[in-house]
């Protein structure tokens, strides 16, 4: 099955056009002894038909869970009908980037009306049109934060997302900016005296999440001054984007970027992707920011109308001066996350609450269980940190009845043996919940 | 169109959240008043106005499936319906990125198959299928090379980079620390030989090169450029923005690339979705295996698993393991095309391009004459000489005939450049058609230039201010 529309006449009447005698005259531009004389080793083209069952076969060879007690950077939530419907017209998932404003409108507002959303959540002034993923989106605004200052040195805490650490110790590596990562402390929050003492005049950012990686909520605004007093700036980052209906942003508490995945909003679990980087900040780096930026203005006729705006922050114009290598955002992923907005309004705050009440009762649940008990006193949002007798046969004894388990923290943490993060969204019943329990006793 | 904050009203809602079957707790109780927000001030609307709300944006909206879309370097081709069908079964949405390597034994098979396909049809030693969009590709072949130099102990501080590049190539070296040097393109449009000898030296890591080129054209010179750089110890980066130019023609890697980054949003058919999510896989010679992302999958007697015990890696490009969705619809391509289709796909794509570019060479300035790969490159300095009408016009003007315009402006070192990407999927009916309305413009030009300048008179709004977007940036609305 190819998608070329041309007939054999096509063809013929298109190379006496070129003036060419055969196809192989429009190659004559790659040297001979390069030119590819074997056929390509993949397998034979299908029919529609067979490419349906084929790939069907191959997603069969998948098991899906019966439900899964495992957040840790993707969530599963409830998507509306209506996210699917939207995003599968194909005037928006068949478009490009909207180069020409004129006929680019739709996708254009959409966006708009997404960092408008976007901002107002995270409590900040500004959002661009998204990032590749959150991990991504903090590792961008920390190699942000080091560029504005003459400062070469990135702090982290070390409950922030183990990939996420990954992801900004790379970007960090290839720019020469050292890491230096903060430890927990009992509470599960960033060790603030810590950070005190490792914060001196060559860090350029701090980089939090809160909720944590731990699902412990973070006191964003005392860590603001503390990196401030330095003349660093404060990256918080968060983790399941529905905790933004509930809690206190980021934003609101004076960090000057918040960065998370956005996936939470509408966009189902794909195995990890495509989801969509929020990236959200103080309206004085408006300027500087990586990424698509949709602006409102006006057309000839007073018209108001939507653009791509400050491009000249931006790769095509700046080139090697550019705030980033950014071409594109997640704009479909953006799409959906502002569809799931506008659906749920200010429903997302009962939401957020019905993740709570789930999340107690596993929580309390779990810890009826013989030997199990909490590491951590502060307050959390969906996800849990517990340490029981044994971890690895939890999972085990889960994974037999087709359950995804908590995640294991010894992977990242060493020194959290027996250990699992736990989490639980509106998609957990309360008989889900029992069962597990049972299953544990 | 009014804004979806604009339709809202309070009470009203499009979604219901469903009763707890647990226990209500006090939340102040639960997490302290100091950490709940006070405020949540998102749309309130019914949800038919939402889907109306959506549905009418959509309308101002153009994509491939409402017409033919030119726009050049970013091969707009048909988004086959399969694609997307098989890419929504639960079996490819449903699974969370931890689950373990045995439930997602469906997935690690599609992505290793994935890479061992494209190690193929471009190469290569071996494929990452992680970083997230072209640009995200090329961010991780360059820290790839600078690895390579730092295992090596080679200090190289610079790399190369043509006039006719991209913006992101020249973004995405100095995103990891590489001093950029231009490269002059010679009177044919390729790499010019003696600049390249005079710059490329043991302090210089490699070449960034696009072939074919920005400006369509296939390096002719590619054995000498690649003897000059390896000669130099240096590494050449391929861009694979244009790829679709030779699927089963040629090789990168029989080439001498050492890298080559790929977009299977442009060459396998995955669609842009209004500026992504795309996908930026990047092949490597064996020369760079080891410092891929992590992590990568290893295939056992026992089936496929995930591992990250590579000591030499780069790292971690984003979380997870890429975009993995776009992934299965590239594979699903793939399957359906099989060697054969890939070859049409290729040569149905060139012939487009210079079916174009000889319909249209009467009408408008052709700075490099000679046959071009996957698209053609006009200037329209003629229309500007003669009828004051800048490539701009001639662009909005399309929009009134009902074409998305081809890329203009670019490449940089062309004049008022205008950059046709016809891709395979067209017919000959919608190319001529297409050079119809080209021909049509280049004669309203002349008899009535404002005419061309006041387009676009079809669409909802005319001609944006993007100076005072600029000026006074408004990027979130905000209540009067």
């Amino acid at each position: 099955m190819d998608y070329c529309p041309h007939t054999p006449d096509d063809t013929a009447q298109m190379q006496s056009v070129v003036a060419i005698a055969s196809i192989d005259e429009l190659f004559a531009d790659i040297p001979q002894k390069f030119r590819l004389k074997s056929v390509l080793d993949i397998p034979a083209a299908l029919s529609e038909q067979e490419t349906i069952a084929t790939m069907s076969s191959i997603a069969g060879k998948n098991k899906l869970p019966q439900f899964t007690l495992t957040g840790a950077g993707a969530y599963h939530h409830f998507i509306p009908a209506v996210v699917g419907h939207i995003i599968g017209r194909a005037e928006f998932y068949t478009a490009y980037t909207p180069y020409q404003a004129e006929i680019s409108q739709g996708i254009l507002q959409a966006i708009y009306e997404y960092q408008t959303m976007i901002a107002h959540l995270t409590g900040t002034e500004i959002a661009n049109a998204s990032m590749y993923d959150g991990a991504s989106a903090m590792a961008e605004a920390a190699v942000l934060c080091a560029k504005m200052s003459t400062r070469t040195k990135i702090i982290v805490a070390r409950s922030v997302h183990p990939e996420y650490r990954q992801v900004v110790n790379t970007y960090s590596w290839a720019n020469g900016y050292t890491v230096v990562e903060i430890p927990y402390s009992s509470s599960g929050q960033i060790d603030s005296n810590a950070l005190q003492n490792k914060l001196d005049d060559q860090v350029a950012a701090v980089l939090v999440q809160s909720p944590n990686f731990f699902g412990v909520i973070e006191d964003i605004a005392p860590l603001v001054d503390t990196a401030h007093q330095k003349g660093a700036l404060l990256v918080a980052g968060f983790t399941d984007g529905t905790s933004l209906g509930i809690l206190q942003p980021a934003g609101a508490s004076g960090a000057d970027f918040v960065v998370g995945e956005g996936q939470s909003f509408g966009n189902p679990l794909n195995y990890g992707g495509p989801y969509l980087g929020i990236f959200a900040a103080r309206e004085k780096f408006m300027r500087r920011i990586p990424g698509r930026l949709v602006g409102a203005t006006v057309d000839k006729n007073g018209q108001r109308g939507f653009v791509l705006t400050l491009q000249t922050r931006e790769q095509h114009i700046r080139r090697e001066k550019a705030t980033s290598n950014i071409c594109s955002n997640e704009a479909l992923c953006a799409l959906a996350a502002g569809v799931y907005l506008a659906a749920l309004g200010k429903n997302l705050r009962k939401l957020a609450q019905l993740n709570i009440y789930k999340t107690q009762y596993l929580k309390n649940k779990l810890l009826q269980l013989k030997g199990w008990k909490e590491i951590f006193f502060a307050p959390v949002y969906n996800e849990f940190v517990l340490c029981c007798p044994d971890a690895r046969l939890v999972n085990k004894k889960l994974q037999s009845v087709g359950i995804i388990g908590g995640y294991e923290l010894n992977k990242d943490y060493p020194e959290l043996e027996n250990t699992l993060l736990f989490c639980a969204t509106e998609m957990l019943s309360k008989d889900d919940i029992d069962r597990v329990v049972a299953i544990l006793k | 169109m009014e804004l979806i904050f604009e339709i809202s009203k309070p009470g009203r809602s499009a979604s219901a959240v469903a009763a707890s079957d647990v226990p209500a707790v006090n939340i102040e109780d639960a997490i302290g008043k100091k950490y709940l927000r006070t405020d949540l001030d998102l749309p309130e609307v019914a949800e038919v106005d939402l889907v109306r709300h959506y549905t009418n944006l959509s309308r101002r909206n153009f994509g491939v499936d409402l017409g033919f879309y030119p726009l050049g370097s970013c091969t707009m081709k048909y988004n086959p319906k399969v694609n997307e069908n098989v890419a929504a079964l639960p079996g490819f949405t449903g699974l969370h990125p931890y689950a373990d390597d045995k439930s997602a034994q469906g997935n690690l098979q599609l992505m290793y198959e994935m890479q061992k396909y494209l190690s193929n049809i471009f190469g290569m030693a071996e494929f990452t299928l992680q970083p997230a969009a072209g640009a995200h590709g090329e961010l991780t072949g360059m820290m790839m090379i600078k690895k390579y130099f730092e295992k090596k102990g080679e200090k190289r501080p610079a790399i190369l980079i043509p006039d006719t590049a991209h913006g992101t190539n020249p973004a995405s070296g100095a995103l990891c620390g590489f001093e950029i040097v231009t490269l002059r393109s010679n009177s044919e449009g390729g790499v010019d030989i003696d600049h390249l000898k005079s710059l490329m030296t043991e302090k210089v890591a490699g070449l960034m090169l696009t072939n074919p080129n920005t400006l369509g054209l296939f390096e002719r010179n590619i054995e000498q450029v690649v003897q000059i750089v390896h000669g130099k110890g240096g590494l050449l980066y391929g861009d694979g923005a244009n790829a679709n130019a030779f699927l089963s023609k040629a090789r990168p890697g029989d080439l001498g690339f050492d890298v080559i980054q790929l977009n299977l949003h442009k060459t396998f058919s995955t669609p842009h979705g209004g500026g992504g999510p795309g996908s930026g896989p990047v092949g490597v010679s064996a020369k760079l295996v080891d410092y891929l992302p992590i992590p990568r999958i290893i295939k056992t007697g026992d089936g496929y698993n995930w591992s990250d015990k590579f000591p030499d890696t780069i790292g971690r490009m984003r979380s997870f393991y890429g975009n993995f969705n776009v992934i299965v619809k590239a594979y699903t391509y793939i399957r359906s095309l099989g060697a054969e289709g890939l070859k049409r796909a290729t040569e149905m794509a060139v012939l487009n391009a210079n079916y174009i570019k000889e319909k249209l060479k009467p009408y408008f300035d052709l700075p490099y004459d000679r046959v071009c790969m996957h698209e053609c490159v006009f200037s329209g300095k003629r229309q500007v000489a003669e009828n004051g009408v800048h490539t701009t016009d001639i662009a909005k003007k399309l929009i009134d005939y009902g074409y998305h315009p081809p890329t203009i402006y670019f490449p940089l070192i062309v004049p008022e450049a205008i950059m046709i990407e016809p891709t395979e999927t067209e017919s000959k009916e919608t190319l001529d058609a297409f050079c119809e309305a080209m021909i049509a413009i280049a004669r309203e030009a002349k008899e009535n230039p404002d005419g061309v300048k006041n387009a676009p008179l079809t669409t909802p709004v005319s001609r944006l201010d993007e100076v005072l977007a600029a000026r006074k940036p408004d990027v979130c609305w905000k209540k009067s």
